[in-house]
């Protein structure tokens, strides 16, 4: 592409997003808060006296440690695997390159 | 203000709570008798957004208690002067009414543990605390609270007893004390002493705050009580009896009430700053 | 019996360690479980820091797993640094090699956009890049520097983690596809959000961001991507004030 047809391009593209914000101003004032509450981690009151977190060693050998309550993730499923095989709870990464 | 004139008695002698970012709205709307806040330094330390803005708000409202939870004053290792500067960097530009810090350890070589871990009170550990002590008032320019702990346990090595260790820590560093009679009334138990004692022999001259909150019960392995303090209830009624004790004999001071875990709404908060608020009205 | 904060410390983590000698309870006796107290504020407390930093972890493994990886996690990479909100920085490069959950291969970049997120919490406030900046002469425009809002934040990821996050955050929400997505994190005011970025969108915004120009930094996108969408990207980061207006505005 020649200088000038990238700037005609740049321009086009510019040209087309301002009038992308006039068209969907409304929809990005309603868009939902993440609603996060981070302000307060740090605290200075003990933790309940009755868990035994801080007691217990920790084992993390093999099948029993994992997934004891899965939470969300058991939604994801997985695609077939190369060989056919699905696996309830996973989900195979994807071999897409990332641009350098 | 803390800039000029170095003295821990600029909050009022009046109810203040713990802030929390959930009774934001209603807290302003509706303070009924809280008349300061007091917030933990180390959630205040980040660049920007809602909590700086939170922050800047409320300033305009309230009178503001920083109070700090990581400093590691009683830490056997140097004071972390990132730590120092960025505690500086909020007490210059929000310029409190107070801060507090405790008679703790929580950082040890470069690991921050995040409790208030305890100290023996010995020879050797009153001349650390009072060199930590005499740099953060230098560092701030302004003299700081110290507050007593709750403790679960005991050194065998200690020499001083609690109240005379804070009170060497005052002749010798000009500071004054966070005095939490809920930590007095936890430690009391929890090592068998008399919480009546202790407030007897705390050097009340010095006290320029007091908290009260809410505690858990649990035993030891002996079926000894073992309170817990968990800042996650109302406070109960022999905390409240201890803390009228206390302002007889100490005059009116600014009373903090503290509420950190299973938070409740903006009125039953309020409602323990009312309590707060009666037992202070018979010593005005 | 002197008791050294490096031997209160060592015990406080290793609960196979014993009570250290010299701490007793009011009656003279052994502490025993009263040192156990600490050892649970310790982990409960960092336990805790940890769920509120990774809410999307955290509802993709359950409160029980989630309590255990962060028991393990805590005694492995304690803080170091007093504050909290910085806490757990090192959780994604740690779940790439935990072996029990090696078969959520996505958890780690969950990881990265939850602490994404809390980092644009926490960001500095600076101005929105107004669009009408951009209304300029060609080559003006062409030249121009533009600056990613401080709370700006791209977590470029080889699974769908846009829709995980999407699945775990709207009611309704589809199935995650089974492609590679980036994710742009930006704070209009003080709430940060997830928005999908095109393909080309992470390194078109990552070229802005390291100094090149307004061309310069399309010429490296459609370098790598040939079919990149300039106007949708744009777009996109205009609408979500990605961008901001004055790069060198950092008194």
């Amino acid at each position: 592409m020649s200088n000038t047809m990238k700037t005609v391009a740049i321009v086009g593209a510019v040209a087309a997003a301002m009038t992308a914000q006039v068209t969907t101003a409304q929809a990005a004032a309603k868009e939902k808060c993440y609603g996060i509450s981070l302000a307060g981690a740090n605290d200075c009151a003990a933790g309940p006296g009755t868990t035994c977190a801080g007691t217990s060693t920790v084992d993390y050998q093999g099948n029993a440690w994992t997934l004891v309550d899965a939470g969300t993730c058991t939604e994801i499923e997985l695609p077939a695997m190369a060989d056919g095989t699905p696996r309830q709870g996973s989900l195979e990464e994807l071999d897409r390159d990332l641009p350098a | 203000m803390l800039d000029n004139s170095p003295r821990f008695d600029h909050l009022p002698a009046a109810p203040g709570v713990g802030y929390k970012p959930q009774h934001f709205d209603e807290l302003r709307a509706e303070p009924g008798p809280v008349a300061w806040l007091e917030i933990h330094a180390e959630n205040y330390m980040g660049d920007g957004g809602r909590p700086i803005a939170q922050l800047r708000a409320l300033s305009e409202q309230f009178a503001v208690s920083v109070h700090g939870v990581g400093l590691s004053i009683g830490g056997e290792g140097p004071l972390d002067p990132a730590h120092l500067a960025r505690l500086k960097h909020l007490v210059g530009w929000l310029q409190p009414a107070s801060f507090s810090e405790h008679l703790a350890w929580s950082t040890h070589g470069a690991e921050f543990l995040n409790d208030l871990l305890p100290l023996p009170y010995t020879d050797e550990t009153l001349a650390r605390v009072a060199d930590h002590i005499d740099q953060v008032q230098s560092t701030l320019g302004c003299q700081m609270l110290l507050e007593n702990p709750s403790s679960y346990l005991a050194f065998a090595e200690s020499t001083w007893s609690e109240t005379d260790f804070l009170s060497e820590l005052v002749r010798r560093t000009g500071c004054g004390l966070l005095l939490d009679v809920n930590n007095v009334f936890v430690s009391a138990t929890n090592l068998g002493l008399s919480a009546r004692d202790y407030i007897d022999a705390f050097p009340l001259h010095a006290v320029g705050e007091i908290h009260v909150g809410g505690h858990d019960e649990e035993t030891d392995e002996h079926g000894t009580p073992l309170l817990i303090d968990s800042h996650g209830a109302p406070v109960v009624d022999p905390v409240w009896s201890l803390l009228e004790i206390t302002l007889a004999k100490s005059g009116p001071r600014p009373i903090l009430v503290e509420w950190d875990t299973d938070v409740p709404d903006w009125p039953t908060l309020r409602s323990e700053a009312d309590r707060a608020a009666k037992a202070l009205s018979p010593v005005r | 019996m002197i008791v050294t904060q490096t031997r209160f410390r060592g015990a406080l983590l290793d609960p196979t360690q014993a009570v250290p000698e010299g701490l007793l309870d009011g009656a003279d006796q052994p502490a025993g479980r009263r040192f156990a107290v600490y050892r649970n504020n310790v982990v409960v407390s960092l336990t805790e820091a940890l769920q509120v930093a990774f809410p999307l972890v955290y509802k993709l493994l359950g409160a029980q797993t989630f309590a255990r990886l962060a028991g393990i996690y805590v005694r492995a990479h304690p803080p170091s640094s007093p504050l909290m909100m910085h806490y757990g920085a090192a959780l994604p490069g740690f779940l790439e090699t935990f072996e029990p959950l090696a078969h959520l291969g996505y958890l780690a970049d969950c990881a990265r956009l939850d602490l994404a997120l809390r980092a644009a919490y926490h960001a500095a406030d600076a101005p929105a890049l107004a669009p009408e900046r951009l209304q300029c002469a060609p080559e003006a425009l062409v030249g121009m520097s533009l600056a990613l809002h401080p709370a700006t934040r791209i977590v470029r990821s080889r699974w769908p983690l846009y829709d995980i996050w999407r699945l775990n955050n709207e009611a309704d929400a589809p199935k995650p596809r089974a492609v590679a997505q980036d994710v742009l994190i930006t704070r209009p005011e003080f709430d940060p959000s997830p928005h999908l970025l095109p393909e080309g969108g992470a390194l078109w915004l990552e070229s802005l961001a390291s100094g090149q120009t307004f061309g310069a930094a399309h010429d490296t996108a459609l370098a790598a991507v040939p079919d990149f969408d300039l106007a949708q990207a744009l777009t996109l980061a205009l609408q979500t004030s990605a961008l901001t207006d004055d790069k060198t505005k950092d008194d």
